[in-house]
């Protein structure tokens, strides 16, 4: 099939995803349902991804592949998180604490995740999924044993062990999603997470615009160009797997004060995926992805998981948009796959 | 004398075919024969439509993909037209290619033999069909054995591939082809590319007494030499037409040279006449170089400022291994002087900033970036090494790079050096290779280097290219007097532009020659049979 040159260069993925959007918002319009609720959904819930997504690309840039890892940076913000809560710090200053807890946590967990990678050379997919399964179940035992005291955060009952979610409210619950907030043709925009994701974004491009950005996507495309223009690919390979790792990290506190939970436990477990799943469909490849890649994918992505729940309630009777998201995902994650085996 | 193949019936016919890509006419009617017991050579610019053409006749899902081709295929008076490379080998078509073909972790025997092997029932296949008969170890290895003999290989069938030198590689995909008992056509795809000069010297031989037994052989090379000395047809094609047949015994090695660039070709560079100053500006003691391959034991050099020192000598010998080995891309000891100071070994960040720069003999892997951009690619060392190409900012680490300058400068270097691109944006792989070599030499040139090593600068490029890129190098020495170290196994190329050549034998300098000297001490150098170990 061919097709005329802008379109092909947007992709036929791409293509099916925005069409098959496309069909449910017309099938939303068709059924009379809220489309403005739908839209800002949409849009609330790219913001709440979208640095999770962002996270991805050093790693591929870096020559890592899909950073199946995520769950380290995100564990990192985590624990930020909690600590923060526990000491009870309030509002944007506490949304800050977390952060910066995470991002110090971040970067020598990063180098060592790093470190890990040079010595698994080739199977860093692999290696990463494994290595995400294996820390966030060590993590379930140390949510269950960490010396918090904090009562709001600790089981009720015997008062020892953090609970699996932990509320926001009262604390930064959507602080970022209401400051600079405002209406647009009826809709709420949460303006300060978009503005946050935009600023980093914008950060992320930037540095891969400096001679350290440049020196990392140089060693990914040839190892042996890099040793020859003195650049070690060792190094560069764990100044992306921190820069990702931190991003993570960052990206995991973001989402929370936009959902208004902390999610502990497992629910770390399988964050890399619907992120990786978005990074694909926005056009990245396993060696290549750009910021462009990471907005459309969230945006196509996200959109698809808020606006399919309630078309398809609708339409049939019974929920298959978890069914959807997965096919969607993983499907996507298997096509990515495939064509890096080609090159 | 006529050749003896002249009135044998023709192996394998073409008949004007015609292949275009997306409106692009590579192949306007091009038509040949190949007759039993002959060598028909086949040369060509790259891009004059020789890799098409083979990949028709092999039958190769590119062709299907964009649309079939035109024209006909006659192998042994039969239409042919292959779907696959599959049908293609079952129809009689044996493939000597430049990579290897073979399994390294199996036996030679059992690389020849492969998918081909004889077997004999035993009682499970009796029950459960032919494909579970036992192989019959004895005749495979006497079938090699024989195969082995006819290319004059005498090593032991029974070994494993890997680890076998390169050159026996070769000879072992040329022993599986001819093993073949149905084979009607063999082609040879640059088979010498990557071979020593004497194991191409006895490649050739084995074609001529394949010939001799009756084998069509379809020759691809770029080495014209070795077109004159085996072929007893030679077709000439450019742009996707067939410019000329010349008769092997009275043409000339320039003639076909012309007609393949299409213009009278200066196989030779101009030389700049320079008052050589004897002042050195690298001074090497005692460089031990660990470059597989290519391991340099002892060689003691002294470049002078301004000059162009030739390295040559036979490959295996070592001459590759003085560039790498100084530029810290391989393990390297001994005692240098680069200006005033010593100079650090097996630093490759270091050389970069002191002042040298190096054109890689391997292109791809080490010479470029080939999925990124040429403007990329020509900026990336100076901006690694010196920093250049960034916005200025006082702190160095957040220094953004200024897309501007980089483009201006690739622009202006596009320019100086003729690459002919669709724009400084163009992915480099989709460059030919004399526009990629263009690249290198821009690179290193950005990063200003007081000495330039450059190894094979026309290796794998074409007639024309070749020319352009020696023109651009000796202008860089007269122009910007930067010292230049050039290593090449083609030595015409280096008594062209070089104000001396040393020969490397074994690791050490044989001698070292003005470029004038006869044609006997260059020989007998490479031959290290003088003693002169002098620099």
């Amino acid at each position: 099939m061919k097709l005329p040159g802008p379109l092909r260069e947007f992709g036929i993925p791409r293509l099916l995803i925005a069409v098959f959007l496309v069909v449910l918002f017309a099938v939303a319009v068709a059924t009379h349902m809220d489309l403005r609720g739908l839209i800002s959904d949409s849009i609330v819930r790219v913001g709440r991804n979208g640095i999770l997504v962002l996270a991805l690309l050093p790693a591929i840039q870096g020559g890592l592949g899909l950073n199946f890892g995520l769950p380290l940076g995100i564990v990192c913000g985590l624990v930020g998180a909690v600590i923060s809560l526990n000491a009870g710090v309030q509002g944007v200053a506490g949304l800050g604490l977390a952060t910066g807890i995470g991002v110090a946590l971040a970067i020598p967990v990063g180098a060592g995740y790093g470190w890990l990678l040079n010595r698994t050379r080739g199977q860093e997919m692999m290696v990463g999924t494994y290595l995400g399964f294996a820390i966030v179940s060590m993590m379930s035992v140390f949510w269950l044993l960490a010396p918090f005291k904090n009562p709001t955060l600790v089981w009720a009952i015997g008062g020892k062990g953090l609970r699996t979610t932990l509320s926001l409210g009262g604390i930064y619950d959507k602080v970022l999603d209401r400051w600079l907030s405002f209406d647009l043709a009826g809709m709420r925009i949460p303006g300060g997470t978009l503005a946050v994701f935009g600023a980093l974004c914008f950060l992320v491009w930037l540095f891969f615009r400096t001679r350290m950005g440049i020196t990392i996507a140089a060693a990914r495309s040839s190892t042996r160009f890099a040793r020859a223009a003195g650049i070690s690919d060792e190094r560069t390979r764990v100044q992306a797997t921190v820069l990702s790792t931190v991003l993570g990290a960052i990206g995991i506190v973001i989402f929370s004060q936009s959902y208004g939970f902390v999610q502990l436990y497992t629910a770390p477990l399988l964050m890399a995926f619907p992120a990786i799943a978005c990074i694909l469909i926005g056009g990245a490849s396993v060696t290549r992805a750009t910021i462009g890649h990471v907005l459309v994918g969230t945006f196509l992505f996200q959109s698809i998981l808020t606006v399919a729940l309630p078309v398809t309630s609708q339409v049939i009777q019974g929920d298959i948009s978890e069914t959807a998201r997965l096919i969607i995902q993983n499907g996507m994650i298997l096509y990515a796959l495939t064509r890096t085996a080609r090159s | 004398m006529t050749p003896p193949a002249a009135a044998n019936p023709p192996a394998l016919e073409l008949r004007s075919i015609v292949k275009e890509y997306e409106q692009n006419r590579v192949l306007k009617g091009v038509s040949l024969s190949v007759r039993e017991g002959e060598i028909h050579a086949l040369v060509g610019e790259n891009g004059a439509g020789k890799s098409t053409l083979m990949n028709i006749l092999f039958g190769m899902p590119v062709i299907w993909e964009t649309g079939g081709y035109g024209g006909e295929i006659l192998l042994g008076g039969a239409p042919a037209r292959f779907r696959s490379p599959a049908e293609a080998m079952e129809a009689g078509i044996g493939m000597v290619h430049q990579e290897f073909m073979l399994l390294p972790g199996f036996r030679v025997a059992e690389n020849i033999k492969l998918n081909r092997e004889p077997t004999l029932p035993n009682p499970v296949s009796r029950v459960l069909g032919r494909k579970l008969e036992s192989l019959d170890i004895p005749t495979m290895r006497a079938d090699s054995r024989r195969a082995l003999d006819s290319v004059g290989l005498t090593i032991d069938e029974w070994l494993p591939v890997a680890g076998l030198p390169v050159g026996h590689m070769q000879f072992i995909e040329i022993a599986r082809e001819v093993d073949k008992a149905n084979l009607k056509l063999l082609i040879f795809d640059e088979p010498t590319a990557v071979l020593t000069e004497t194991d191409a010297e006895k490649l050739l031989a084995i074609m001529r007494g394949l010939a001799k037994k009756g084998h069509a052989i379809l020759f691809i090379t770029h080495r014209l030499d070795e077109v004159l000395a085996v072929a007893d047809r030679i077709t000439v094609l450019r742009d996707g037409e067939i410019v000329g047949t010349p008769d092997p015994k009275s043409t000339t090695v320039v003639r076909i040279a012309e007609l393949m660039v299409g213009r009278p070709a200066a196989v030779t560079a101009k030389r700049r006449f320079f008052a050589p100053t004897t002042e050195p500006v690298l001074a090497v003691e005692h460089l031990r170089v660990d470059m597989p391959g290519e391991r340099v034991e002892d060689v003691s050099l002294a470049i002078r400022r301004g000059e162009i020192l030739g390295i040559g000598g036979l490959a295996g010998h070592g001459k590759l291994g003085i560039a790498n080995g100084l530029m810290g891309l391989y393990p390297a000891s001994g005692r240098v002087i680069f200006g005033e100071a010593l100079f650090p070994l097996n630093e490759p960040r270091l050389a970069l900033e002191r002042g040298l720069a190096f054109v890689s003999e391997d292109r791809r892997g080490v010479g470029l970036l080939p999925e990124e951009s040429i403007e990329l690619n020509i900026a990336l060392s100076a901006l690694e090494a010196h920093g250049r190409f960034l916005h200025p900012f006082p702190i160095p680490a957040l220094r953004v790079l200024d897309h501007g300058a980089m483009r201006a400068h690739a622009l202006e270097m596009i320019r100086a050096l003729d690459i002919r691109t669709t724009g400084p944006s163009q992915q480099v792989r989709r460059l030919s290779g004399g526009n990629q070599q263009k690249v290198c030499v821009a690179r290193a040139m950005t990063l200003r280097p007081k000495l330039l090593f450059v190894s094979e600068p026309t290796r794998g490029i074409d007639v024309g290219a070749k020319q352009r890129v020696l023109e651009i190098l000796t202008a860089l020495n007269r122009d910007h007097e930067v010292a230049l170290v050039v290593t090449s196994s083609e030595l015409m190329e280096l008594r062209a532009i070089a104000d001396r050549v040393a020969i490397v034998y074994r690791g050490r300098i044989a001698a070292v020659l003005p470029p004038d000297a006869p044609d006997a001490e260059f020989g007998l150098a490479m031959a290290g049979e003088t003693a002169q170990a002098a620099a």
